[in-house]
């Protein structure tokens, strides 16, 4: 598990006299779901492009498995693109087979492959029709078969859920973590924190070409704590002010009768103990929790912080 | 298979399967069998018997017009209102009026004979009425200056040089110039039809998968070149396919019409027949039939096993040396209307060689003709308009190497292009730009 299925080490790309990515590294453990964050313009996409041979990086170096990443390792990558479709004049069976032979599949695996997939999404009467006689949604589906049909080692997935009904969405979500359980290790990048936040192992964020966070979710939302905690008390109002010292500060507060909430920060090295200790006395706890920053609040404080 | 292979099987079968290159395939054959044989059937159908009236006030003629098929001269006294009169009431072609001429001058005569004619007179029809008088004034100068012309007739039907063409070093194939000028033409403008047909389908199939944005999906299954070369190789095949179903369909349609139709009527037997029963040896319908026969006879001896395979050499690497370059707009773009300001560079060798085609066929072996059926750019087309009148082995080679060398340099240029081109998404882009691109 500790050995990483791809690795970018000090990426540079630039466009002209545009850099594009500066100094990037990343790397993506076997087996985990990786988060690709930033905003639009970051540089996201010409990593993505790296990474899938598209265009080739000016300095730095891409490995997949250990070994200089070639070209014949595209077939070990499926990739879902932001910008994507399909041939609208094509039928979807033969654009299927086409785009799945493309991959490396013999016409006769692929066949067998697809047939499965049409079933479990209960879309075998597409088979014969043409592409632009589809919704939206329905050639998403098509799209995202195409894209694991030849199973491969890494997915990377920009944005793979718009265009879905809820419905689809949770459909298309379950294949992923079904995926991911199976092996695969998965690039994803998306704007969507709550997604970022339910399937993601790891992120890195970059911005303005630079990679700017990198980690573990769980350690980088550790690392934004800002130590903030929600209290629901039964007790005495200004009791419970008295009791509080110069370690903490109340932000927000509401009160109904004898039962009240508030919002504190603690200050200096103070834990949550030190707090009970000083409001035991005077109180009753009902409730008491940390505020953990969500991804979303990482996302925004991180990117609008002046570099 | 490769994946090249599976590109170019996909481009190829989805163009082909379509219903426009079914009623191209069938409709092309037809056209071009439908420019032969017309003008010979209308040559027979369409042409009523006119009848022109003749006022001869003096009586010189002494009834001397001839008539032919199509046209018979009825005599009708000396006065020419009533001659008008009657030719508008009996719907006559017209009335050709000979007027009293002053002192026995030929040339007064000659400037006043007149042709009232009800409608639109055909070319056909006035110089054979032309041919006529001027026989008439002929015979009439002869006599003043005492001439026999029984004899003048006799010296002329033996003066006939027939003048056959020879190559000046024995080797070279002796040529008719009609037939190879009109072979020259057709297989240019083939060609120029071809690489602009075929290399707008290029275009348009770029644009497609880039509009489709399914460009990034395949480009992450192959390299940007390979895509690229793959649809124009597969396009290649289909320009291909459809020419070769063309010579088959047109040798058919040709076989049957010279089989059933023609071969008879326009034997060279049966012109000697036609000239026998005609008075002068000659007449329209006889030159007609002879001119078919010429022309059947040309077609026969045209070296089509030297023609065809350079027409499919300059196809082939014409349209792909031009393909790439389409391509490499239809990259650049987002959508057709976006094309424009690309296309005009690339047309314009291509349009300049047909158009400089009129000069090559003047003379196919001039120094213009030579350089221009060697520059790559415009060789294709202008190879194609010499190759019928001969061309020295040294510069046809030459002429296709440099054709292979410009095919290699557009496509490698076009790749370059192409690669940067179809990911650009929302950007008008430049000349400049396209310039930058080729250094990333």
């Amino acid at each position: 598990m500790d050995q990483p299925l791809f690795e970018a080490k000090n990426i540079v790309k630039n466009y002209g006299s545009y850099r594009a990515l500066d100094d990037v590294s990343i790397e993506v453990k076997q087996g985990t779901v990786y988060g690709l964050l930033g905003p639009n313009g970051a540089g996201k996409t010409t990593l993505i492009r790296i990474i899938n041979q598209i265009t080739g990086p000016d300095q730095g170096s891409v490995w997949f498995k250990g070994v200089p990443m070639k070209r014949a390792h595209v077939n070990q990558i499926g990739y879902l693109p932001e910008e994507r479709g399909l041939y609208k004049k094509m039928k979807v069976g033969e654009q299927c087979l086409y785009l799945a032979r493309l991959k490396g599949l013999s016409e006769q695996e692929a066949k067998r492959r697809l047939r499965t997939w049409f079933e479990k999404f209960a879309i075998q009467d597409w088979w014969t029709k043409k592409v632009e006689e589809l919704s939206k949604g329905m050639a998403q589906k098509v799209q995202f078969i195409v894209t694991v049909i030849h199973e491969p080692e890494l997915l990377i997935f920009d944005e793979p859920f718009t265009g879905f009904d809820p419905v689809n969405a949770s459909l298309i979500r379950d294949e992923i973590i079904r995926m991911k359980d199976q092996g695969a290790t998965i690039i994803f990048s998306t704007h969507r924190m709550e997604t970022v936040e339910e399937l993601c192992d790891h992120i890195a964020l970059i911005h303005k070409s630079k990679k700017i966070l990198d980690g573990k979710l769980n350690d980088i939302r550790q690392q934004h704590r800002t130590h903030v905690y929600e209290l629901d008390f039964r007790g005495n109002m200004p009791s419970f002010a008295n009791a509080l010292w110069a370690g903490a500060e109340i932000i927000e507060q509401k009160h109904q009768d004898n039962n009240h909430s508030v919002k504190l920060k603690l200050l200096g090295n103070n834990t949550a103990n030190d707090l009970f200790k000083a409001i035991l006395p005077v109180c009753e706890i009902v409730r008491f929790n940390e505020v953990i920053p969500t991804m979303n609040d990482i996302f925004i404080s991180t990117v609008q912080t002046p570099q | 298979m490769g994946k090249i292979g599976l590109i170019i099987t996909r481009e190829f079968l989805t163009r082909v399967r379509k219903k426009s290159f079914i009623i191209m395939t069938i409709l092309g054959p037809l056209l071009m069998g439908a420019l032969m044989i017309v003008p010979v059937l209308l040559a027979d159908v369409g042409s009523s018997t006119k009848i022109i009236l003749v006022v001869d006030e003096t009586g010189i003629l002494d009834h001397g017009l001839k008539n032919n098929d199509d046209i018979i001269f009825v005599y009708e006294g000396r006065d020419l209102k009533k001659a008008r009169a009657i030719a508008v009431s009996k719907r006559y072609y017209g009335v050709v009026h000979v007027p009293v001429f002053k002192d026995n001058d030929i040339r007064h005569l000659q400037q006043n004979i007149r042709f009232y004619a009800a409608d639109q007179v055909s070319l056909g029809v006035k110089s054979y009425v032309r041919a006529q008088l001027e026989r008439q004034i002929e015979r009439l100068q002869l006599q003043s200056q005492n001439v026999d012309q029984a004899l003048v007739e006799s010296v002329k039907l033996n003066s006939n040089v027939p003048l056959p063409i020879t190559p000046l070093q024995p080797g070279t194939s002796n040529t008719d110039v009609e037939i190879n000028t009109i072979l020259g033409w057709l297989s240019g403008l083939l060609i120029y039809l071809f690489i602009f047909l075929f290399g707008a389908q290029a275009m348009r199939g770029v644009i497609e998968e880039k509009t489709n944005r399914i460009v990034e999906v395949i480009i992450s299954s192959v390299k940007p070149f390979e895509l690229m070369m793959g649809k124009i190789i597969g396009i290649a095949l289909v320009g291909l396919t459809q020419f070769l179903l063309w010579i088959v369909l047109t040798g058919s349609i040709y076989s049957v019409f010279t089989g059933v139709v023609i071969k008879d009527k326009y034997s060279a037997e049966n012109i000697q027949q036609m000239m026998m029963k005609s008075p002068e040896g000659t007449g329209p319908k006889v030159d007609e039939a002879a001119v078919v026969n010429q022309l059947l006879d040309g077609i026969g001896r045209i070296n089509w096993e030297v023609i065809l395979p350079f027409f499919i050499f300059y196809f082939i690497f014409g349209y792909l040396l031009y393909g790439a370059l389409f391509a490499a707009i239809g990259s650049a773009v987002d959508s057709e209307a976006d094309t424009q300001q690309f296309m005009l560079p690339i047309t314009i060798p291509l349009i300049f060689s047909f158009v400089m085609a009129q000069a090559v066929v003047n003379e196919p072996a001039g120094a213009l003709a030579k350089w221009l059926s060697i520059f790559p750019f415009t060789s294709p087309v202008i190879m194609m308009v010499r190759l019928p009148f001969g061309v020295p082995v040294v510069e046809l080679i030459l002429s296709a190497l440099a054709l292979i060398a410009g095919f290699v340099g557009t496509t490698w240029l076009a790749g370059k292009i192409y690669r940067t081109g179809i990911l650009m998404y929302g950007k008008r882009v430049s000349w400049s730009e396209l310039i930058k691109w080729l250094r990333y």
